[in-house]
């Protein structure tokens, strides 16, 4: 017994589609996070937000993935399983392929205040990679890493891939409260907590930058695309760039 | 104006949910049960945008400015209109600064307060869903307070009949027409789901364990998503797992092997091995369940899960068209 799954070529793996349950289709565009993979989630996404399919109300991208939530009632009763109207179309469509994105030329220095109470597991990263503290914070932030997705909270973004050597897993323990800002690495990636909560990541550093407000038009501070670089500020500039978070 | 005299429990402003901005991080949040929060809104005559007022465990004692039509559906809690025990699953016609108070509960988790015209609370991106954690949406971002005054859109009774009686009556309410339909739409304690993604990768115990032994609800389970306690669910091999879109009611199950269903509040992706998904048709009647339940699970088919969603639209729809003879829509106030 499986989810119901199809192949939409015997010599590709991908694009491949998949129901996520009665009322949410995912296009799965790749098994592991790499630049293509990335360029054709965000393409796919445009593309959809531009001709939302009938019964479409929501596009969810994620690192190799592309999730259209849909409500069921929307599509023609004569044509059958909704799903299955919903996935031959996406099927035709993937078949002709999709225009690439236009990508964000935009590149966002990210102000971080590194290690001390700002980044309780900079030493610790430190050690499991074989680098002293000020290499992490260098190779931290000596890529342009680009946003891949929001999750977890609003405006929350993961970006990558970060430098090989700073690859770490997530902490075997959770912590209970990392606080708003913290800036976090594991499996390659680096994310940005939002607002506190509990969280498994390495937390190296604190943003004073609030990356969502509803005052702001799309209310999140990056955009999907987006190249990042983060830069190392002190204490002092952390305090007086700090910024409220909604 | 709604006048908030006690707030009860944790009592949320919610509607279908917040779809369409959940790539910038944002949840859906939404009614727990949508079920019983649609039918609410069907009873008083609203369309299908409006809000609701989420009861959880003990519910809030309010007074209208104005002569409110209302309807309380979802969990078994007895409410009283200025003392006077007034029935649930219809449209009460509720005089205005009548004491309308949630009770004793008897079963179920969540009640559903909808009023004709509906809360008239500014939308935030597109929906009157209260994000806790997020602190905005519903009414200003969080659970009621006493005090609290919630605004109304101005409505009519919606049943001429009902306002002529209340002016001859004096009584604190008089009962609207009654609509047979069923209040929950699955049976308790067993739950569709269809298999995930990640089923064969399962232990063959697991598997076993999963569709033949019984769960039960953690204390810790919220809207966010209910964990569940039983055997053990391990997998065959550990999984590399890239995060992607998870959705209501998907059982996901974490290192420590006891899965948990995600529910309204949950995030728009996840990185644990799913199981499977609970279909959505039974997903109103788990969000009624309380730690301590037993939860178990029974395959079926996409086909099957389908159906059953269909099936409760054309039960809704029915319903929506036999009202509909009696009740003329209420006025909207939303972009559909």
């Amino acid at each position: 017994m499986t989810g119901r799954e199809e192949t939409l070529s015997c010599e590709r793996a991908f694009p491949r589609i998949e129901a996520l349950g009665d009322r949410c289709l995912m296009v799965r565009l790749g098994d592991r996070i790499d630049p293509a993979t990335t360029r054709a989630v965000h393409s796919l996404t445009d593309w959809l937000l531009a001709h939302m399919p009938t019964g479409v109300v929501d596009v969810v991208p994620a690192f190799t993935t592309v999730a259209l939530h849909y409500l069921p009632e929307r599509l023609p009763r004569a044509g059958g399983s909704p799903y299955r109207q919903l996935a031959d179309s996406l099927a035709a469509l993937l078949e002709g392929g999709i225009a690439p994105a236009e990508q964000s030329t935009r590149l966002v220095e990210v102000p971080v205040c590194y290690g001390g109470e700002y980044g309780p597991d900079l030493d610790d990263v430190a050690q499991r990679c074989d680098l002293t503290p000020d290499e992490v914070i260098r190779l931290h932030g000596a890529s342009e890493l680009v946003v891949q997705t929001f999750f977890f909270s609003p405006g929350n973004p993961f970006a990558g891939p970060l430098d090989a050597r700073l690859t770490v897993p997530r902490r075997t323990t959770p912590r209970a409260r990392v606080e708003a800002g913290s800036v976090a690495i594991a499996n390659g990636l680096s994310s940005i907590y939002q607002v506190a909560s509990p969280g498994g990541w390495n937390v190296i550093g604190r943003t004073p930058w609030s990356m969502f407000d509803l005052a702001w038009t799309p209310p999140t501070r990056l955009r999907l695309g987006d190249r990042l670089r983060f830069v190392p500020v002190s204490p002092e500039t952390f305090a007086s760039m700090d910024e409220r978070r909604s | 104006m709604m006048h908030v005299d006690k707030p009860g429990v944790f009592s949320l402003l919610q509607d279908c949910g917040r779809y369409g901005v959940q790539r910038l991080g944002v949840p859906v949040n939404g009614a727990m049960d949508e079920w019983s929060h649609r039918v609410a809104n069907l009873l008083v005559g609203n369309g299908k945008t409006a809000a609701t007022l989420e009861c959880t465990l003990q519910g809030p004692h309010l007074r209208f400015d104005h002569d409110t039509l209302i309807a309380v559906t979802g969990a078994d809690m007895e409410i009283a209109i200025d003392g006077v025990q007034a029935p649930r699953n219809r449209a009460v016609l509720v005089r205005r600064n009548a004491t309308l108070a949630f009770g004793k509960r008897t079963g179920g988790a969540r009640a559903y307060l909808a009023v004709r015209g509906g809360f008239a609370t500014e939308p935030v991106l597109g929906s009157r869903s209260t994000f806790v954690r997020g602190a905005f949406g519903g009414f200003e971002g969080r659970a009621l307070r006493k005090g609290d005054q919630v605004p109304l859109h101005p409505a009519d009774a919606g049943y001429p009949e009902l306002q002529a009686a209340l002016v001859s009556s004096g009584m604190p309410f008089v009962n609207g027409p009654v609509f047979r339909f069923q209040s929950h739409a699955a049976p308790m304690g067993a739950w569709r789901f269809i298999a995930g993604p990640q089923w064969d990768a399962f232990s063959d115990k697991a598997r076993q364990s999963f569709t033949h032994d019984v769960f039960r609800i953690d204390a810790r389970s919220d809207r966010m998503g209910y964990r569940l306690n039983g055997p053990v669910l391990d997998l065959k091999h550990p999984l590399e797992m890239v995060s992607e879109a998870v959705n209501f009611g998907t059982i996901q199950v974490p290192p420590d092997g006891n899965p948990i269903v995600l529910m309204a509040d949950r995030q728009g992706a996840g990185g644990y091995p799913k199981i499977g998904y609970v279909i959505s048709a039974d997903l109103p009647a788990l969000a009624q369940a309380l730690p301590g339940d037993a939860v178990g699970f029974l395959p079926a088919t996409l086909d099957e899960a389908e159906q059953a969603y269909l099936d409760r639209e054309d039960r809704l729809e029915i319903l929506r068209a036999a009202i509909r003879k009696t009740l003329p829509e209420a006025l909207a106030h939303d972009p559909t």
